[in-house]
């Protein structure tokens, strides 16, 4: 059954080094303070999962935690490049890493077949495409019925997935609306999951019945960050504070200065700044 | 700078008002960031009100009063018709044949409307590491007819791309059809200097349109294949004040919008 926990403890109870792990947000709803907290508790040797990796896997990987990445987008949305996944991979600092790239339909496919419980996802992708022959997990297969030829990918199943959502009520169960991404099926695909939240309410009641919620049965985890999400944005909470991923491409750009941004806003920082982070876009909201 | 400066409009402006010409109010739209998204809004705004606007983030229907500044913001969600989750916008929507136009930008783009946003140099150990495809892959492949916008430079058009992120027609003729691919691909190119299009049986890219004052020796010097020219080349017509005005005030509303979060740079 879901715990409450802190978030120190909810990290620490569910993530391992050496684990594969997912922190997915499409934009909006990205679990910032959960990926700061992992970086402060030090993991190692992390397989990295992610459509649109962004700026906490940039912070990762310039951080030496990941072994792996899969992604489908190592980009800094609306911004450009990831400059400490660059690093890694052109230059192998801080240490080489494995890539696994595939297109947003394979990722997406992927999570789906995971939640579903399949082996594999299969689906119309990849044709011509280069990917193809640069990553051994994009093969095809056969369509029994029709003969079509057919891109297939392994489905992701991480050991524990993190996500952001708006709310949980007070049995757990949680709720995503807005752009809600791929946040139902990394969930859904791993073996444990862990949500951070704006807040607690006391029930959905008064709530649209067809709005997304994950039974708390689903959950290992819920803590209660406000702001978590901070740079991206909360639907209905706070707006993307577009300077900070500005501000990202000159901070990633020189490793010095990453890794005294990483000292000062993530090492020496915890879970209760969030909240301050965001006051300036509550009303921009 | 150039000619068309000085009849009142950036070629960046003539690139984006011809690129929202060419979409119609019936056409459901998968939109790429930046001047894909800046064009298909201005067609919303002008002479394709009912367009359907598609971003990969999952939503569909969307009107946004400012551009983006990126596929997944606020504004786009709340303003769709529905919001639904990216595997469901790629299966049903996407792979499901509902897209009329795919609208991709490039960072590297050949006369064959093959794309790569992927690497610069070699797959294994890059000279420089881009995003990759994220969408771009199936976009190329599903959507019913694929439109490509870029300003020209011979970094950017190039005689081979490094990396196939997105195929287009391959090296040409019918090579999509043996790839067993059945949507036409790129269709239309249009850049901030002439509109071009596939030749109907080698599918190279032929200039069929310069912008105003844009001569072909500004073609050639900008690319980085010997350019066809078709042989009855149009003049792309001027903007006209409203689109001129629509595609400014879009851009003024959404520096507007995101003053302060965005220290003035917008999609």
């Amino acid at each position: 059954m879901v715990k409450f926990l802190p978030l120190k403890e909810a990290v620490a109870e569910n993530l391992h080094d050496g684990d594969t792990v997912a922190f997915e947000g499409f934009t909006h709803l990205i679990p910032t303070a959960a990926a700061h907290e992992a970086i402060r508790q030090g993991f190692r040797d992390l397989t990295l999962i992610r459509m649109t990796p962004d700026l906490i896997y940039d912070q990762m990987i310039g951080m030496g935690m990941a072994r792996k990445i899969v992604f489908s987008y190592v980009g800094n949305p609306g911004v450009g490049l990831l400059r400490r996944a660059r690093d890694a991979i052109e230059n192998g600092f801080p240490r080489a890493i494995e890539v696994e790239e595939h297109s947003h339909a394979g990722m997406a496919n992927a999570y789906e077949a995971g939640a579903a419980g399949l082996p594999c996802a299969v689906f119309r992708g990849y044709r011509g495409a280069g990917l193809a022959s640069v990553n051994p997990n994009i093969r095809s297969l056969t369509c029994p019925f029709s003969g079509e030829v057919l891109a297939a990918v392994p489905s992701i199943r991480p050991d524990v997935s993190f996500i952001h959502a708006q709310k949980a009520d007070r049995k757990g169960n949680v709720l995503v609306e807005g752009i809600i991404g791929i946040q139902k099926e990394a969930v859904l695909a791993a073996k444990r999951a862990v949500v951070t939240v704006e807040e607690i309410v006391d029930n959905f009641d008064d709530l649209h019945p067809n709005l997304t919620v994950l039974p708390n049965w689903t959950v290992a985890a819920i803590a209660v960050v406000p702001g978590g999400s901070h740079p991206s944005y909360t639907h209905g909470y706070y707006a993307r504070d577009n300077a900070a991923y500005l501000e990202w491409d000159e901070i990633a750009a020189d490793r010095d200065r990453f890794q005294a941004w990483m000292q000062k806003n993530v090492i020496e920082s915890s879970a209760a700044d969030f909240a301050g982070r965001v006051e300036h876009l509550r009303k921009a909201a | 700078m150039s000619d068309a400066e000085n009849l009142g409009f950036t070629p960046n402006e003539m690139m984006t008002i011809a690129a929202s010409r060419a979409l119609k109010s019936e056409d459901v739209c998968f939109v790429g960031i930046g001047a894909p998204s800046a064009a298909c809004n201005v067609a919303r705004l002008t002479h394709a009100p009912d367009i359907t606007l598609i971003y990969e983030s999952g939503t569909i229907g969307t009107a946004p009063d400012v551009l983006p500044l990126s596929i997944g913001d606020g504004e786009l969600c709340e303003t769709a018709v529905t919001t639904v989750a990216v595997p469901e916008m790629f299966r049903y929507w996407l792979q499901g044949g509902r897209i009329s136009i795919g609208f991709l930008g490039a960072a590297q783009l050949d006369r064959f409307g093959n794309i790569n946003t992927t690497v610069i140099g070699d797959y294994a150990h890059p000279k420089t590491r881009l995003p990759g495809g994220g969408g771009a892959p199936e976009i190329a492949t599903s959507s019913k007819e694929v439109y490509i916008t870029m300003a020209q430079s011979k970094r950017g058009m190039v005689e081979k791309i490094d990396f196939f992120t997105s195929f287009g027609h391959g090296d040409g003729g019918d090579h999509r059809k043996r790839l067993g691919i059945d949507t036409a691909g790129p269709t239309l190119l249009i850049t901030d200097l002439a509109i071009w299009k596939p030749d109907p049986v080698t599918k190279e890219f032929t200039v069929v349109s310069l912008h105003p004052g844009v001569t072909r020796e500004q073609v050639q010097a900008t690319c980085g294949w010997v350019v066809k020219f078709a042989e009855a080349l149009d003049e792309t017509p001027a903007p006209t004040e409203l689109e001129l005005t629509t595609l400014r005030d879009l851009q003024a509303r959404t520096k507007a919008a995101h003053e302060g979060t965005a220290k003035g740079k917008a999609a």
